[in-house]
């Protein structure tokens, strides 16, 4: 209170409609604003963020492009080409030119957001999931409990990320096994959770541990309130920010980690399309054809830029202090 | 002492009137407003006061109300960005401190005009002893050897009363407890005999009898060094002992200055008047808990008028409509309410 | 008064200071609370003062049965409250409401002044039905003089004297049950000027251990006990003209770190009375000439500080 930092003399002046709208009346009583909570808070604000709507409607469009492909290539085919156009520079038929086989690049590109952003977002929710929840566990119950959650995710963690992936993923995936598209999205799936959940726990564990002991918590406890409502209600909302920015740091490092596998020859493979599996192909002829590269990775640019951009501005609409 | 140096004063600014007067440290009509993402806040609407050699003036208002701003501007630690002085001047012995180069700043600080903090375990460097932070400005600023400025170091620690200074001087911060640290850190920012000392919240973080200790050693270093104090607090409480005259700040303005004994007596702003309410009293039974219904204005959008109107019990529409300047009410005491001559001269 | 409902017996809470990562090894005892006994009446409040580390805070965890005592027992109506599980545990919860006075750290600050304040109900839904809660909620904030309207603000817009009234509303959302079931409130605080206007009874604490306690009069108006004697001193008086003729009373030094303190009373180190006797006798926490309420000095006596006046 002693030191008026930006934050608090910056509060936005849509948070204040009774002070600057109606000086005449405030001061009484009014009823008639309706009580909100965070959640809506946060939405309010949201609202009001044009970094919100942007990376909003990016992220839109890649998840239709995810779903219904057709959709924004009408008429192309990402898994068939003619030889004859092998490496043919971007022209109106094929917007971004050929691929070495000559598979059209812009339709490749646009069936591959479904590989790559469904391998990423899925294991960011998977992650953050296990990890969130090993992380409250270990932190609140604390104890043998948090002993022995802490060591079994500093086993996974002691795995190093390529290694653990391969042994996984050739166990599973090696050359040879007849599994399908869905299957092997599956099991990248898999591998990147089960190697990455450590971290996120460790993150919520330690925020936990130092949210626990707030005075809020423990007049929240000897109010009577149970434990599902002290960490749905006051541990969750307070230990979410550090989780929301690294998941979405994270869904760009997977994208990536994604193809690292496919080009290890352990992930995806053709004819499953991907980003990843693009930039690896590509990256052998970016001196004839630098477009195999450039464009593919230019979506996973804005992709992962998105993502991250929308973390950041619900980061900041779930800080009441920075509104 | 300051006499040569009024004459030197340079010409009056944009903003500022920059009359020569023989003030110790002078801030005139100063403005800072805050530019963010979200728009541009008025911090500072207009400020203006002088503290003399020798005298404590407590600048008092919740936060938010631009008490620490100013202090930071003083200090030339103004964030820019966000940050930006549009008007004004801070004068130090007649010179405008905005318009110096940053050498001469530089060289105020510490010197001219120091400052203390809140919290004294951040503004020492957990890395060093506070020994030698504080050996450190004699070594560098008045160019002594190592002996000579641990000696001195030693000597300003028993002056802040830390006791068995020498054995303490290899300590680092955090072995030191919540107290002491304080007592350090006044240490550190007398070490070069300033002129003007800029407390800023220098006990809320303290316990009450620590506090009562650390006022009482501002108040006596104060009165031997003749320096003057700007004491900047949200705590009536804590200034009615040590405060010779009072400035109460609301959203960027100066809502009422005196003396403090009238102050406390007879205040002249309804905001005054409003803060020595709610203050729970040890020596009052049976008192209800009073507090300032609402509160302070979004400073993007300060309303029009009197900014305390909205808060005001005694609004009348003048209050919504002309902005009350700073004007003296009855013997040196200044008041920035349409009505403050009623209230003085209330029964 | 009604009689005790809340009996706390030579309770004692030690944390254990270790050190080692896997061989952990205990080096020393934080003694947080070393031996307090005092008894908690139906329908009362009682404030519990003291400064930061004299262990007001882990004394209020043991009594919320949010943390077991070493030694020691709390009993609530007759039963050990460490032996309390699920309704039993609500209804002491219940009865017994824990207000912690820091502004700062008490109010959870991402929820509104409206969610603060429904909490209480939600956690006791019997104490109002759903549809009245909202007029509940602003009921509360205009009797701790706060504007209704600012429901949906969060606690960092508040100055620190507004929220400690958040706090307060808090606590008194559950106050219709004072009267019927004789609610008693527990006031954990620094500030004994907060404490003055709330409590019934005070208890000031120091190191651990309860140095004095007594009625609200008794405490501020006939304290006995040297520590409470320079904590009152300490508060600063809003008015200059009692700037010469008020009791000052200034400690020197520290406060004794908990894990090793000094042996007979506590408050030695820093006494202005301390004779020998203070190192080797621990002084009991009881009635004795020159106090008319239980005082822990072997020279308890009485001593104006403040000037009480009636308003």
């Amino acid at each position: 209170m002693s030191d008026p930092s930006t934050a608090s003399i910056v509060s936005t002046p849509g948070a204040h409609p009774t002070d600057s709208a109606a000086p005449a009346t405030a001061g009484q009583p009014q009823s008639n604003e309706k009580p909100r909570g965070l959640l809506a808070d946060a939405w309010r604000d949201l609202r009001r963020k044009p970094l919100f709507w942007i990376s909003a409607t990016l992220i839109v469009l890649f998840l239709l492009m995810a779903a219904f492909p057709a959709l924004f290539a009408p008429g192309g085919d990402p898994e068939t080409g003619a030889l004859s156009r092998s490496l043919n520079k971007p022209s109106a038929e094929g917007w971004f030119g050929y691929d070495v086989q000559g598979r059209d690049v812009y339709a490749r590109v646009i069936y591959g957001a479904r590989a790559s952003i469904q391998v990423a977002v899925l294991s960011v929710l998977g992650t953050l999931l296990i990890g969130g929840t090993m992380g409250i566990i270990s932190g609140y119950r604390g104890g043998w409990v948090d002993a022995l959650l802490s060591r079994i995710a500093d086993v996974f963690f002691g795995l190093p990320f390529v290694l653990g992936a391969i042994v996984i993923l050739t166990t599973f995936n090696g050359s040879g096994s007849g599994n399908s598209k869905n299957k092997i999205m599956g099991l990248v799936t898999a591998s990147l959770i089960v190697l990455s959940w450590p971290v996120v726990m460790r993150l919520m564990r330690s925020s936990v541990l130092s949210t626990k002991e707030a005075d809020y918590i423990v007049a929240a406890r000897a109010l009577g309130a149970g434990t599902g409502r002290i960490i749905l209600k006051h541990l969750l909302p307070n230990c979410l920010a550090p989780l929301l920015v690294y998941g979405t740091i994270m869904v760009g490092s997977f994208i990536g980690a994604e193809a690292t596998l496919s080009f290890l020859g352990v992930g995806l493979k053709s004819p499953v399309v991907s980003w990843g599996i693009m930039i690896s192909d590509g990256q052998q002829f970016v001196r004839v054809a630098p477009g195999l590269v450039f464009f593919p990775a230019a979506f996973l640019v804005t992709a992962v830029l998105s993502f991250v951009m929308l973390g950041e501005a619900v980061r900041e609409a779930l800080d009441p202090k920075l509104r | 002492m300051s006499d040569i140096l009024v004459s030197e004063q340079s010409a009056s600014g944009p903003g500022g009137s920059g009359r020569p007067s023989g003030r110790l440290l002078e801030v005139d009509d100063l403005r800072v407003e805050f530019r963010t993402r979200d728009g541009v806040a008025k911090v500072i609407n207009g400020v203006t006061y002088h503290v003399d050699a020798g005298e404590t003036l407590a600048v008092l208002g919740e936060s938010g109300s631009g008490k620490s701003v100013t202090a930071q501007t003083i200090m030339g630690i103004l964030d820019t960005p966000p940050g930006f002085v549009t008007g004004g001047q801070v004068r130090f012995h007649g010179k405008d401190m905005l318009r110096m180069s940053d050498e001469e700043r530089r060289r105020i600080r510490g010197e001219g005009i120091a400052m203390i903090f809140q919290d004294a375990l951040s503004a020492l460097n957990p890395v060093f002893t506070v020994g030698f932070q504080i050996a450190e400005q004699f070594r560098v600023r008045r160019g002594m050897g190592r002996a000579e400025a641990k000696k001195r170091a030693i000597d300003m620690l028993d002056q802040v009363k830390i006791p068995n200074a020498k054995g303490r001087f290899n300590n680092y911060p955090h072995q030191f407890s919540g107290g002491m640290r304080q007592r350090a850190m006044i240490a550190m920012s007398l070490a070069l005999d300033p002129e003007v000392l800029i407390a800023d919240e220098p006990t809320t973080a303290l316990d009450v009898t620590v506090q009562a200790q650390i006022m009482d050693l501002l108040a006596e270093l104060q009165r031997e060094r003749q320096m003057g104090m700007i004491l900047i607090t949200h705590d009536l409480g804590v200034v009615a002992d040590v405060a010779d005259r009072i400035a109460v700040m609301y959203a960027g303005r100066i809502v009422e200055e005196a003396d403090v004994y009238d102050l406390y007596a007879k205040p002249a702003h309804p905001y005054t008047m409003g803060l020595i309410e709610s203050i729970p009293r040890l020596d009052e039974k049976g008192q209800q808990l009073r507090t300032i219904k609402g509160l302070p204005p979004n400073l993007m959008n300060i309303p029009p008028g009197c900014p305390f109107n909205p808060r005001c019990p005694m609004a009348q529409p003048v209050c919504r409509e002309t902005i009350p300047p700073l004007l003296q009410v009855g013997n040196a005491r200044a008041s920035a309410c349409h009505f403050a001559e009623e209230l003085v001269n209330r029964v | 008064m009604s009689e005790n409902i809340l009996e706390v017996r030579d309770l004692v809470k030690h944390y254990p200071v270790t050190q080692g990562v896997v061989f952990k090894k205990t080096v020393g005892q934080v003694k947080a609370v070393d031996g307090v006994s005092f008894g908690l009446r139906a329908g009362e409040t009682l404030g519990v003062v003291g400064e930061s580390g004299c262990g007001k805070s882990t004394l209020a965890r043991v009594l919320m049965n949010l943390e077991k005592p070493t030694e020691g027992s709390v009993v609530y109506k007759g039963q050990d409250i460490s032996t309390l599980s699920g309704g039993a545990l609500r209804r002491l919860r219940r009865q017994i409401q824990l207000v912690m006075q820091d502004p700062y750290t008490s109010l959870n600050p991402r929820m509104t002044v409206g969610d603060l304040l429904g909490e209480p109900f939600e956690i006791h839904p019997e104490v109002a039905p759903k549809g009245s809660r909202r007029a509940k909620v602003r009921e509360l904030l205009d009797l701790v003089g706060l504007n209704p309207e600012h429901i949906n603000r969060y606690p960092h817009q508040f100055s620190g004297g507004q929220r400690q009234r958040i706090g307060i509303a808090r606590a008194l959302a559950l106050e219709q049950l004072q009267g019927e079931f004789g609610l008693s409130y527990v006031f954990i605080a620094h500030d004994l000027s907060v404490v003055r206007h709330l409590s019934d009874r005070v208890a000031v604490m120091y190191l651990g251990k309860i140095v004095e306690i007594g009625t609200e009069d008794e405490i501020y108006e006939r304290p006995t006990h040297p520590y409470t004697q320079a904590l009152l001193s300490a508060v600063p008086v809003p008015d200059p003209t009692q700037r010469n003729n008020k009791t000052i009373i200034r400690l020197t030094g520290d406060v004794p770190s908990p894990i090793s303190p000094p042996s007979g009373c506590r408050f030695r180190t820093r006494c202005w009375k301390a004779q020998d006797v203070c190192a080797e006798q621990v002084p009991l926490l009881e009635i004795r000439q020159g106090s008319d309420h239980p005082s822990a000095c072997h020279f308890a006596e009485k001593r104006e500080i403040v000037a009480t006046h009636e308003v």
